[in-house]
């Protein structure tokens, strides 16, 4: 599985999108999900399970103008 | 939690006070004037005061300067680089403080619309500085006629100039009994020149303070009038010693009365287009904000907490990143304990971002106002890790009054931050000692010895006139006087062009070294912030996706200061289906909306290449500039190690592993080559790859911003600008 394009060491069976936000501590308040080009939206990180051929992006958004 | 229901007013000077101030008061000099009414965002006048002659002067401002310098920043570095030479320095008689608010400022139908831009030749750095402030100051003097004014020469006394576009005259008054503290001289003014309680919010007040008389990072407040409150507030032009330059020419104040403000001052081309891009924005931050983050509640500081969870909170003078004992003063300890909520805290009319926050009745623990109780500004996020875990201290309490001294002396909270804990570290290291700095101890998180400092620097006493020179200048001194070794100072002395860096680690994200370190008045961040497209997002992998990045940002973020906007709007909140479009990083609904307030004020249409070629020509006239005035080359863009990889061994091993691996990875060495390494051989070689990589990001980014390898914008590139004026031609010619 891919991480904002680099091979994510941590994947497992099971993995969700909200374990990869934890696992990162991706704490910022912005951010856009997508895995292979699909948006995820917050509600649904959760439930989101992640393959080993996903392309996951979690994109920071800018801040601070 | 506080809310805006419970904080009293303050208290106003009295009649008693006031009258005794008047009295004091000598008309030195008095203009009139004719008003001339904006159009479409301009007036195209500018007023030139000579503060040593007290002379004041209406100009138009030509229709090709109008063409090619736009307004904010553009108008300011045009008018400053005739008023100098190439030998000016700040102190000199010729040097002027020039500031404009652009033509998008002062409409009050859309958030973040009333920034003033200020240059000058900095006492920090030798070259222009500019810096943006919100309050009232600059939207006001475009009300009362002037879509710039300039300040030379110097007085023999301490002048306040008042421009009062209510009887249009301009004048210059001696004013020896105000304060000279900017939070009480301020509202003193701010009293003084109102008709009545309901009149103080036509006033505003520029001031810097009483440390700026002698501190290189002496900065400049605009006032705004706080009527829930019954407080004259302060936001800060704060980069560069505009203060102290300000000071120097002995202006107390400038004084800008209006008759007050209307829904469409600006006179603008299309009133319902700017009417519904307003609404579409309030509406966004209403719905979003809470959920994104929560600038109304706290301001900027809302990233205090998550950004050590990257590692990009400075700690320890830019050491580390994580700031360990953040969890005491993260956003929300600020919001229940010390931020006052409910407030429409915008800076400028009309931003319902509303990001300027106040800790109200704050009482002070230290220095000549000890033990009353006063109203805090911020601290944005810039001023919380500056003054916060760059030196070591997590105590909100202790930041905002260091915040508040910051703000009433006339420091800038970032200089003064980013140099404390430069002091720290020297402390750290036995470069100082108590018998060196007088008995201050300096030992990281000592707030009270901080303060003292501070207080010190406002009396212009003891250790305090060496806290002033900033960094630059006391590591020569220090050099000097045999306290430390220059080339180690040079490494962490987190300063570039002699300006102090703001607040952000960049050891993680090449690009935001060059972010930093590429930029034209030194090492401040609103030039590009790229951290997380960089380090987290990956975004922008390769040289010349950095390069692109680096191009491409400064000049977007240098279209907001040739308007009068404040960045945070554009992308501090997003719209809710932001996630769908193409380039969310981008908010593109966003940049839509500023193109239509744009078309909406001037009746001119432009597009994004527009808007880039609009601040690409001001981006490079600066750079010309800079060269003239001595740096602006490629070895004036040279960074201080530490802010590319760790200086010393604690600071490597702190993250030992990831700099291990990143030796494999990214720099070619085996595992068992970097296992048998030792600590130093493993940190030189660290510090030989990262230097490189950032010798490589010059190399593809000057060609990208049509630069030759030294730096120098090219005869080619100006021509394809329009900027192939003979004076910019002049300065590069030699240097193709
Ligand atoms: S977003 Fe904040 S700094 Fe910007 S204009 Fe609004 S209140 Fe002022």
């Amino acid at each position: 599985m891919q991480l904002n394009h680099r091979e994510y060491a941590g994947f497992r069976e099971g993995i969700t999108v909200q374990d990869v936000i934890d696992e990162n501590k991706f704490t910022w308040p912005k951010l856009v999900v997508r895995c292979n080009g699909k948006v995820i939206w917050p509600q649904d990180y959760a439930q989101t399970v992640l393959q080993e051929n996903d392309d996951l992006e979690v994109i920071h958004l800018l801040g601070g103008g | 939690m506080i809310h805006i229901c419970n904080v009293e007013r303050y208290h106003a000077p009295s009649a008693e006070e006031l009258q005794a101030l008047r009295e004091s008061h000598v008309l030195l000099k008095k203009y009139d004037y004719e008003r001339k009414p904006l159009h479409r965002g301009y007036t195209d006048k500018i007023l030139t005061i000579d503060v040593g002659t007290k002379e004041a002067m209406i100009a138009d401002i030509p229709a090709e300067v109008k063409e090619k310098f736009i307004g904010g920043k553009g108008y300011c570095l045009r008018y400053l680089w005739d008023a100098v030479n190439p030998q000016t320095r700040w102190d000199s008689p010729e040097n002027e403080i020039v500031m404009s608010a652009g033509p998008i400022a002062g409409i009050t139908q859309y958030g973040g619309t009333g920034k003033t831009l200020i240059c000058t030749i900095s006492p920090m750095t030798d070259i222009p500085i500019d810096s943006n402030v919100g309050g009232f100051f600059g939207p006001y003097l475009k009300f009362a006629g002037f879509d710039a004014l300039e300040i030379r020469g110097k007085s023999d006394t301490d002048v306040v100039v008042v421009i009062d576009a209510t009887k249009g005259t301009i004048s210059f008054e001696e004013a020896p009994m105000e304060h000279f503290d900017a939070h009480i001289l301020c509202e003193e003014l701010t009293a003084l020149y109102a008709d009545n309680e309901n009149d103080k919010k036509n006033i505003a007040v520029a001031a810097a303070g009483s440390a700026a008389d002698y501190c290189n990072l002496g900065m400049l407040n605009f006032s705004f009038y706080d009527p829930r409150r019954g407080v004259t507030r302060l936001k800060q032009a704060g980069r560069g010693g505009i203060g102290r330059v300000f000071r120097n020419k002995r202006i107390k104040a400038l004084v800008c009365k209006i008759g007050g403000v209307k829904a469409n001052l600006n006179d603008v081309y299309d009133f319902g287009l700017i009417n519904k891009t307003g609404l579409k924005f309030h509406r966004e931050v209403a719905n979003n904000d809470a959920k994104q983050n929560d600038m109304r509640g706290v301001g900027t500081a809302y990233s205090l907490r998550t950004l050590a969870d990257y590692d990009i909170v400075p700690t320890h003078n830019f050491k580390f990143g994580d700031a360990p004992g953040i969890d005491e003063m993260t956003a929300a300890v600020f919001k229940a304990d010390w931020l006052t909520q409910g407030a429409a805290d915008g800076c400028w009319y009309g931003c319902s971002m509303a990001c300027a926050k106040a800790s109200d009745h704050f009482l002070l623990k230290t220095g000549p106002y000890k033990g009353q109780r006063v109203c805090v500004d911020g601290p944005e996020y810039e001023s919380a890790a500056g003054l916060g875990p760059s030196c070591g201290i997590y105590n909100p309490q202790e930041v905002l009054e260091i915040n508040f001294y910051c703000d009433t002396y006339g420091l800038d909270t970032i200089s003064y931050g980013t140099m404390t804990a430069f002091l720290m570290e020297c402390y750290e290291r036995g470069i100082l000692n108590k018998e060196r700095t007088g008995g201050l101890d300096l030992t990281w998180g000592n707030a009270a010895d901080d303060l003292e400092m501070m207080h010190q620097m406002a009396r212009n006493e003891g250790f305090g006139k060496i806290a002033a020179l900033g960094i630059h200048k006391q590591k020569e001194y220090f050099a000097k006087m045999g306290w430390g070794d220059m080339n180690e100072m040079n490494d962490f002395g987190m300063e570039q062009k002699g300006l102090e860096y703001s607040e952000y680690s960049a050891k993680e994200s090449l690009a935001q070294q060059g972010g930093y370190g590429l930029t034209n008045k030194g090492p401040q961040h609103d030039e590009a912030w790229l951290i997380f497209m960089d380090q987290v997002n990956n975004q922008i992998p390769t040289f010349e996706d950095k390069a692109e990045a680096l191009y491409f940002y400064p000049m977007f973020r240098t279209w907001f200061g040739l308007m009068g906007l404040c960045k945070l709007p554009w992308n501090d909140i997003v719209p809710a289906d932001n996630a769908l479009t193409d380039d969310p990083k981008m908010v593109p609904e966003h940049v839509e909306n500023y193109l239509n307030l744009y078309y909406g004020v001037t009746g001119q249409k432009i597009d994004t290449k527009e808007m880039i070629r609009q601040s690409e020509r001001v981006y490079n006239f600066q750079r010309i500039f800079n060269i003239r005035m001595g740096k602006g080359l490629r070895a004036n863009d040279a960074i201080p190690y530490r802010s590319a990889g760790p200086v010393f061994e604690d600071e490597y091993l702190w993250r030992e592993e990831r700099y291990d691996t990143q030796l494999v990875e990214l720099a070619g060495y085996t595992p068992e080559q970097v296992k048998s390494m030792s600590l130093q051989e493993r940190m030189a070689a660290t510090r030989k790859h990262r230097e490189d990589q950032y010798q490589k990001l010059i190399d593809a980014v000057y060609p990208k911003r049509g630069w030759n390898m030294n730096g120098v914008p090219t005869i080619a590139h100006l021509k394809e600008l329009g900027m192939d004026l003979p004076e910019l031609l002049e300065i590069v010619e030699p240097l193709q």
